[in-house]
């Protein structure tokens, strides 16, 4: 692109787009740059509106930073509502520039729905960055066709560096929290659908547990196991852990205050799947696990349950058939 | 637990005492594990129990080490603020091992003996979990210098 002096012109003031908006201590008035190169910027913005946002979306598909997927229509849109939003930010004059992406309502709603909605096509959180960076370009381009006073376009490329180049970090910033929000539901769900109670027999229920325990899925298991044996009226709860990985003294101390609450409940509790590794395991950590009820196989757990509920007194392997 | 299969021969090196000494085997391989996040622990798990099976230990051998890591990670998770875990594969003319170095910048272990005795925590835990990284592997240090921090390294060998 033909744009590369905006960047000499951000190197010439010493300090890149890093410099803050502190009363202008290297010899610059900053506030000065600042509204006068507001006012020509916004001036820009409204008497070539149309022209802006069409170049912006020429200029979109010229860097291939836009995804199939998004309509003309919505694409205008799109453009028309960035340029009106950060036309209406520049005019507030309650905000530093550097902070209106972020602070000035319109355009921080208009910047995060064209992430959420760009995010949505596919676009990796880059293109949707350069895509708010290129409004610069466009917009300067306008400009430098008004005025070759090079203190006007500077003080122009000072505000659209500052505004946009928020703009774009918090359109990425969009991107990563509405991934993160998806990937953080997504493993709530996991989390649940990994440690479903079932129904063994009449008042009897299991809960086989895999991977690994930690502390918030130990605290999903405890909850529905509790909430499954109020519902059952259960008598006898099994908790299999023939499918975890390692019983380190946090799991086991989890195991245990299960054990207790279910207890509290009046319910019994057997901890079956105890492999031969783990148990060695727990036992040189020092744990006591003699309290608890334990067996090595869930068919030897329903055993000893249905010999507590007194439910039909079947010989001991009784699952094998199964 | 009247017999202890291995009997661990323990080092704990004073609060004053100089960083670790030399590596007693040649390092094969490396890796550096942050403890930041709780899912950092789960992270960690199973980086050591790769790097367990890598060194060709047993069902039983990869169980102890993964345990082990699980308390030193969560200790450091826990009371040390965070940290970082080092895992290293280790090879030397009687077998192959693994060794795993734990450090964070928290406070540091005040009592050291206590802290080792089962049943004893500062926090809601068994208290279990210094104590029982230690039995579970051959070689266990404890260094809190001065200026605040734990690291702890212990390490295990592939039977012969
Ligand atoms: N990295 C550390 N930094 C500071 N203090 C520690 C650290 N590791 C252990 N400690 C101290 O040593 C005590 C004993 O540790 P240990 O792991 O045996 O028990 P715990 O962590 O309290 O409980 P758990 O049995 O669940 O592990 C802790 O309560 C804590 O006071
Ligand atoms: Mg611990």
């Amino acid at each position: 692109m033909g744009f590369s002096h905006v960047d000499d012109i951000q190197d010439a003031s010493g300090e890149g787009r890093e410099r803050r908006c502190d009363r202008g201590t290297r010899g610059f008035d900053v506030s000065a740059i600042e509204s006068a190169g507001r006012a020509r910027v916004a001036r820009a913005l409204r008497d070539h509106e149309a022209e802006i946002a069409e170049n912006w979306i020429n200029l979109q598909v010229e860097q291939d930073v836009l995804v199939a997927g998004i309509g003309e229509g919505e694409l205008r849109g799109e453009a028309d509502q960035l340029v009106a939003s950060l036309r209406g930010a520049l005019a507030d004059e309650e905000l530093p520039t550097a902070r209106l992406a972020s602070e000035h309502a319109e355009l921080r709603r208009t910047l995060a729905e064209l992430s959420l909605r760009r995010a949505r096509g596919g676009a990796t959180p880059a293109a949707i960055s350069l895509a708010v960076l290129a409004l610069k370009d466009v917009v300067l381009e306008i400009l430098r066709r008004s005025t070759r006073d090079a203190t006007e376009l500077f003080e122009a490329a000072v505000v659209l560096n500052r505004v946009l180049d928020a703009g774009g970090i918090l359109a990425f910033d969009q991107y990563v929290a509405t991934r993160e929000e998806i990937i953080s539901r997504q493993s709530r769900q996991l989390m649940e659908l990994s440690t479903p109670v079932v129904r063994l027999w009449r008042h009897v229920l299991a809960v086989p547990l895999i991977g690994t325990l930690d502390t918030s899925r130990t605290q999903v298991v405890m909850e529905s196991l509790l909430q499954s044996i109020k519902d059952d009226e259960a008598q006898v709860a099994i908790i299999d852990i023939t499918g975890v990985a390692a019983v380190d003294t946090s799991v086991a101390h989890h195991l245990m205050q299960t054990v207790a609450a279910v207890r509290l409940m009046g319910a019994d509790c057997v901890i079956s799947g105890i492999r031969p590794p783990i148990a060695q395991t727990i036992a040189q950590l020092g744990v006591d696990l003699s309290a608890i009820l334990t067996r090595a196989t869930l068919a030897d757990a329903l055993a000893a349950a249905l010999r507590i509920t007194g439910d039909a007194p079947l010989p001991a392997g009784v699952g094998g058939g199964s | 637990m009247a017999t202890m299969p291995d009997e661990p021969s323990v080092r704990l090196a004073s609060r004053q005492a100089p960083p670790f000494a030399g590596p007693p085997g040649p390092v094969t391989s490396r890796s550096e594990h942050p403890v930041r996040v709780e899912e950092d622990l789960m992270e960690a798990r199973h980086a050591v129990r790769a790097a367990a099976l890598a060194v060709d230990l047993g069902l039983v051998d990869q169980t102890r080490v993964v345990t082990a890591a699980s308390e030193l990670v969560r200790n450091a998770y826990i009371h040390g603020g965070g940290g970082v875990l080092v895992i290293e594969q280790l090879s030397r003319k009687g077998g192959r091992g693994i060794r795993l170095t734990v450090s964070d910048d928290g406070p540091g272990i005040p009592d050291l003996d206590a802290a080792l005795d089962d049943g004893f925590s500062t926090g809601a835990g068994l208290g279990h979990g210094l104590g029982g990284a230690r039995r579970l592997m051959h070689e266990f240090d404890v260094e809190c210098p001065p200026g605040g921090g734990t690291t702890v390294r212990v390490t295990r060998w592939a039977p012969g």
